[in-house]
């Protein structure tokens, strides 16, 4: 760690790690606080929901209907008398894990893969990449079905269903950082150095390429849970009475003229979760930036 | 930068006051002209009567063919079509159709009884692959014919004893022969077209195409893009131009009831296919108002898999029936526009009546479930419910899992499957509870009753009861008069709610939004349009105002 | 560089054979065929509608024969539509999904791309705030609420627009459109900043206001190259995006595109329009990949000295 450190011809002028650093500057970042305060809280609340509902999520009151916001019902109730509060924060557990684990699952393929073939290059960049165009080209809709059909449907497989697409533009993203990154000086001189290509990917590539991954991956979180909902809606996702953030929008906007509040609080919840990844994510790129820290 | 922004917004705010130009709506402009707006649902696979199935093609050929008879859409009694007039022989096995002394196809050629006999001979062919062949299995020998088991055209029982005289030699008394009469699949092709393009029984052929097709109903095809819109216009040989008063009828492929009635709203179409749920209420409180609803010849229930623990006991199956509160479903969940039912036949076909033999009854459901070896839920092996992916599918479907939770303390597990999944889960038994939706294609409990007979194509209940069997397929055709075959029909029902293979919900309602200006479009037990009847009156145009 | 481009092409040729195998076998092993409908389909029938699509003949041999018909460009006739062949029913759609992606990339690029670099020229100010907060709602906006409720806003409240409709009423293009480009816009936007944030702290940036150049020129004239990479890359994905998810606004909107064929093709188990739509978009997909390539290689200098050599 520290021999790889002193030998980074970008990071010499830095006396401290990366991260510590990092974390240093995030700190100063009040927005990205915020980002992270709001999520820290929605994934407490997202574990704790079993206990904090105010209502199991299933109980139903047909002859109630859909109710706005009244004492009882803080945020309303659906049109079979469900309780909204509750829904959302049911919906949210599903919906932040799918979003969290698909997103992982897509990050860490992605990069990897990414990386690989824009430092290699040459015949082993064309093959990789001709396999992502492959996938791209496949029929999603397909896929998943089948998907779905041969395996069974658990949320496990939800999540790698979606990461395995998620992945790919990932990729391509990476690779071209890398391609670009890999002319530059530094990393010739890490070359020149003889450091192996899996240290210099690990150790300079990656961390430099991170800008634009982070923002990647604060967009593909949303995206994430929007194709969970999508696919739900088709009827591949999340089984009723479970729900999930997508799905409670997609519902909501069928009836937004006549029950507004079914998707005006899901939507709150979904917005304010991306606002804040924004947020944290702008906050992380702007810490990590190691070549403008020096201005 | 800042003024490249300017310059953009002016660019897109100035194109879009552009387009703002209001036109006159598709209503306004239909109603001057004579034409119908008309919602269909969904784009149609083909034109072909031999090919296709579904109901939005149901509507275009019905306005672009004619069978022998067509039903009047007040009493759904049949009237001349291609037949002015028909008799039956002493034993009805026989009918006479005479044909009509105008009737023309959209060419000018006369339309005679050998097309008739050409057209059920290719609708019957096994090569042609239509999927409701069996529609004319009423006709003797038919179904042979149409499964490979005779090759001889010449034996089936339709003859042309000359241009004008149709003779049709029946199995037995069919009280509802001449309902299949107005039914796509025994309607009359024009030879000389469909051979023009291709073998006859090619489904590949391009002779429905716009400029190929020739058709014998009020109306002819004018303009078809795909997924677009399909216009027809009056046929000027139809033998009964005098009563068509449409000048023509635009078809709009409306896959999504949520735009359609948007579209509707904006006086984009005069009648739409369906009406989203949640806008029922709204629609319906409107003064004057374009909704307009009728119960249906269809009944919503659910399949139970009788060879699959625990369905295989009665009791459970009871149990689960009686725990349902019919009553809550169709107020709360369907907004009042459908009826509970209790038996597969819908109330009222023909007069029939189905026996009803219980009702919502959360006491006697746990009592049986108890006495099935589950008081209160106790050792309960987990059911699934499958149903196809639907807005409405799943509200009743999460609606009944909370019922059964609530009155027997079970779990029931629901499994939404996309369509071909789910129609293979059904077919192949591999399910425990499905959801199903039949529709009659007549109107008799027969439609509804032959479904569950031993072995059925239909039956996917594995229930299998031979006294049913009998009832059905012997004694009730042989009945003498319809109060026999009625109460032999309701003997036969008894015996299978008692069974309860499945859980019937509600009877089905059609459900549309009609513009004001529209009449002489009925609503019916079939659904049926006779579209000769229907005219436009230019009353002024009014605004929907929702809420 | 123009072996560059003729190897890539070249490549693309095992890449879609690829793609029509593994569809052609997935599509085989999903549940349910063409002809399963509601109503029990007699056994005679369902043979004799086999035999007319080829599928009694083994597996293998299917296969081989898909593959000759497609060497003559022939994509079959459609299941779901009898008497219609997938040539034509592609033909029928491209249309209007290719100018409804066309309009939607546009709104994408000059909308996305227009507020990144306002944004990133004063990051950390209510420039920057504004248009990325707008942008971030677009992103968590699906198209399926998006459309409804531009369609309420336009359609029905103020009665602007048309609600439904492409090419019926004048002016039906443009909510499609807005809705179709609204989330690209948001990503592109996104990019565009974070690109341009990257560049703007390179040193070439730091030379060039050395020079004294005035901002905008170094902006113009420098920046924008480097920092829109990260947009071109997205650019070749997006528009496969574009013409593969249109089926929502195309639904939403009753536009008669590829989008809803290809859709229902999948769920109504029509095997050749299945196909046909695969083997075709996977075409355009490719080659639309290759172009965002060419695109960034142009506008990366080292990449376009490292090509030219090759």
């Amino acid at each position: 760690m520290t021999a790889a450190n002193l030998t980074s011809v970008a990071q010499a002028e830095q006396g401290t790690s990366l991260w510590k650093d990092a974390w240093r500057r995030l700190r100063k970042n009040r927005l990205a606080l915020f980002g992270l305060a709001v999520l820290t809280a929605f994934i407490l609340i997202a574990l704790l929901t079993p206990w904090l509902a105010p209502y199991a999520y299933d109980a139903q009151n047909l002859d109630l209907g859909a109710s706005p916001p009244s004492a009882e019902h803080w945020l309303g109730t659906d049109i079979f008398g469900r309780d909204l509060l509750t829904q959302i924060m049911y919906g949210g557990r599903i919906s932040l894990a799918v979003g969290f684990v698909a997103t992982a699952v897509a990050l860490v393929i992605g990069v990897t893969w990414g990386a690989v073939a824009g430092y290699v290059g040459g015949r082993v960049d064309a093959v990789m990449m001709r396999l992502v165009d492959i996938l791209y080209a496949l029929p999603f809709m397909i896929f998943i079905v089948l998907l779905m059909v041969v395996f069974g449907r658990n949320l496990l497989l939800l999540f790698l269903a979606i990461g395995a697409v998620e992945w790919l533009t990932m990729a391509r993203i990476m690779r071209g950082q890398v391609q670009s990154l890999r002319q530059q000086e530094f990393v010739e001189a890490a070359v020149s150095l003889g450091l192996s290509p899996a240290t210099i990917v690990r150790r300079h590539l990656v961390p430099n390429a991170l800008g634009p991954i982070i923002v990647y991956t604060t967009l593909t979180i949303p995206s994430v849970m929007l194709l969970e909902a999508f696919l739900s809606f088709l009827g591949l996702g999340v089984q009723p009475p479970a729900t999930s953030w997508g799905l409670l929008i997609s519902y909501g906007a069928e009836t937004m003229e006549e029950y507004p509040w079914l998707l005006i609080f899901p939507g709150a919840a979904l917005t304010l979760t991306l606002f804040a990844l924004n947020f944290l994510g702008d906050g992380l790129r702007d810490a990590l930036d190691v070549r403008g820290s020096g201005d | 930068m800042q003024n490249y922004a300017r310059v953009v917004t002016c660019c897109l705010l100035s194109a879009l006051l552009l387009a703002c130009s209001a036109g006159e709506s598709n209503v306004a402009q239909g109603n001057r002209d004579g034409i119908l707006h008309f919602g269909n649902g969904s784009e149609p696979q083909g034109l072909d009567p031999h090919v296709v199935t579904g109901v939005p093609e149901s509507k275009i050929i019905d306005a672009l063919f004619e069978g022998l008879t067509r039903k009047n859409p007040w009493t759904l009694e049949p009237e001349p079509g291609a037949a002015a007039s028909w008799e039956f022989s002493e034993d009805r096995r026989v009918i006479t159709f005479h044909m009509q002394p105008e009737g023309r196809w959209s060419n000018g050629d006369p339309v005679t009884a050998h097309d008739f006999v050409w057209s059920w001979r290719r609708a019957l062919d096994p090569a042609m692959g239509n999927l409701y062949a069996y529609m004319l299995y009423p006709v003797k020998n038919a179904e042979a014919y149409a499964t490979g088991k005779i090759d001889d055209p010449e034996l089936l029982g339709v003859r042309a004893l000359d241009d004008m005289t149709l003779e049709v030699t029946l199995n037995a008394p069919t009280p509802y022969f001449l309902q299949l009469m107005d039914h796509y699949s025994s309607f009359a092709v024009h030879r000389e077209t469909v051979e023009r393009f291709g073998k006859a029984t090619d489904r590949f052929t391009r002779w429905t195409r716009v400029g190929n097709i020739v058709s014998n109903g009020p109306f002819q095809l004018k303009d078809w893009e795909l997924n677009r819109r399909i216009v027809v216009e009056r046929n000027p040989h139809y033998w009964d131009n005098d009563t068509v008063r449409l000048n023509g009828i635009v078809f709009y492929p409306t896959e999504n009831a949520v735009s359609e009635e948007r579209m509707f709203r904006v006086n984009q179409l005069h009648y739409t296919g369906d009406v989203p749920l949640n806008k029922i209420p709204a629609y319906r409180s409107l003064p004057n108002t374009p909704f307009v609803e009728a119960p249906y010849l269809g009944t919503y229930f659910y399949l139970l898999n009788t060879e699959r623990p625990p369905l295989d006991d009665v009791r459970v199956r009871k149990a689960l029936s009686l725990a349902v509160d019919r009553e809550a479903i169709t107020r709360n969940v369907l907004y009042g526009s459908n009826n509970p039912a209790y038996a597969i036949t819908p109330p009222g076909t023909l007069g029939y009546q189905p026996p009803q033999l219980f009702s919502y009854d959360p006491a006697e459901a746990r009592r049986l479930l108890a006495e099935a070896g589950y008081p209160d839920g106790d050792g309960w092996p987990g059911l699934e419910l499958i149903y196809n992916t639907s807005e409405s599918h799943r509200k009743i479907a999460v609606a009944l899992q909370q019922m059964w939770k609530d009155v027997l303390n079970i779990k029931v597990t629901l499994s939404n499957q996309e369509w071909k999944v789910y129609l293979d889960s059904v077919s192949e038994m591999n399910f425990q509870v499905a959801r199903r939706g039949w529709i009659g294609d007549y109107v008799d409990p027969n439609n509804f009753l032959d479904l569950y007979i031993t072995e059925g194509g239909n039956n996917n209940t594995g229930i299998a009861d031979p006294v049913y069997d009998d009832l059905i397929l012997q004694r009730a055709p042989r009945a003498a008069t319809q109060e026999e075959r009625f109460a032999l029909f309701h003997e036969a029902e008894t015996r299978l709610m008692e069974q309860m293979p499945i859980i019937p919900i509600y009877t089905y309602a059609s459900k549309h939004l009609v513009h004001p200006s529209v009449k002489g479009l009925p609503a019916n037990l079939m659904d049926f349009i006779n579209v000769k009847y229907i005219y436009l009156e230019d009353v002024p145009l009014t605004e929907f105002e929702l809420e | 560089m123009w072996r560059f481009v003729v190897g890539r092409l070249l490549q693309a040729i095992p890449v879609i054979l690829a793609v029509i195998t593994v569809t052609f076998f997935l599509v085989r092993i999903a549940p349910g065929g063409p002809f399963d409908s509601e109503k029990a389909v007699i056994p005679e029938v369902k043979a004799a509608l086999e035999a007319q699509y080829r599928l009694d003949l083994p597996l293998g041999q299917q296969y081989l024969a898909y593959l000759g018909d497609l060497a003559q460009g022939e994509l079959g006739p459609s299941f779901k539509y009898p008497g219609r062949s997938v040539n034509e029913l592609i033909a029928a759609g491209l249309p209007a999904t290719a100018e409804l992606g066309a309009y939607a990339l546009l709104v994408a690029v000059v909308l996305g791309g227009l507020a990144g670099v306002v944004a990133s020229l004063k990051p950390n100010s209510a420039q920057d705030y504004i248009p990325m907060s707008v942008a971030m709602i677009g992103i968590c906006m699906p198209t399926f609420l998006l459309g409804p409720l531009l369609v309420l806003l336009f359609g029905i409240h103020l009665e602007w627009l048309p609600v439904a409709g492409w090419g019926d009423i004048p002016g039906d293009k443009i909510l499609p459109s807005l809705t179709l480009g609204a989330a690209y816009a948001a990503y592109i936007a996104r990019l565009s900043r974070a690109g341009m944030l990257e560049v703007m702290s390179q040193d070439y940036i730091r030379t060039a206001r050395a020079k004294g150049l005035p901002e905008w020129q170094v902006v113009t004239r420098h920046a924008l190259r480097g920092g829109l990479i990260p947009v071109v890359a997205f650019l070749g994905p997006a528009f496969a995006g574009l013409l593969a998810g249109s089926f929502v606004v195309e639904t939403i909107f009753q536009i008669p595109g590829l989008g809803r064929f290809y859709v229902q093709a999948a769920f109504n188990r029509d095997y050749t329009m299945i196909l046909g739509t695969t083997v075709f978009l996977s075409t355009l997909i490719v080659l639309f990949n290759l172009l965002s390539d060419i695109l960034a290689a142009w506008l990366n200098p080292r990449l376009r000295a490292q090509y030219g050599e090759a």
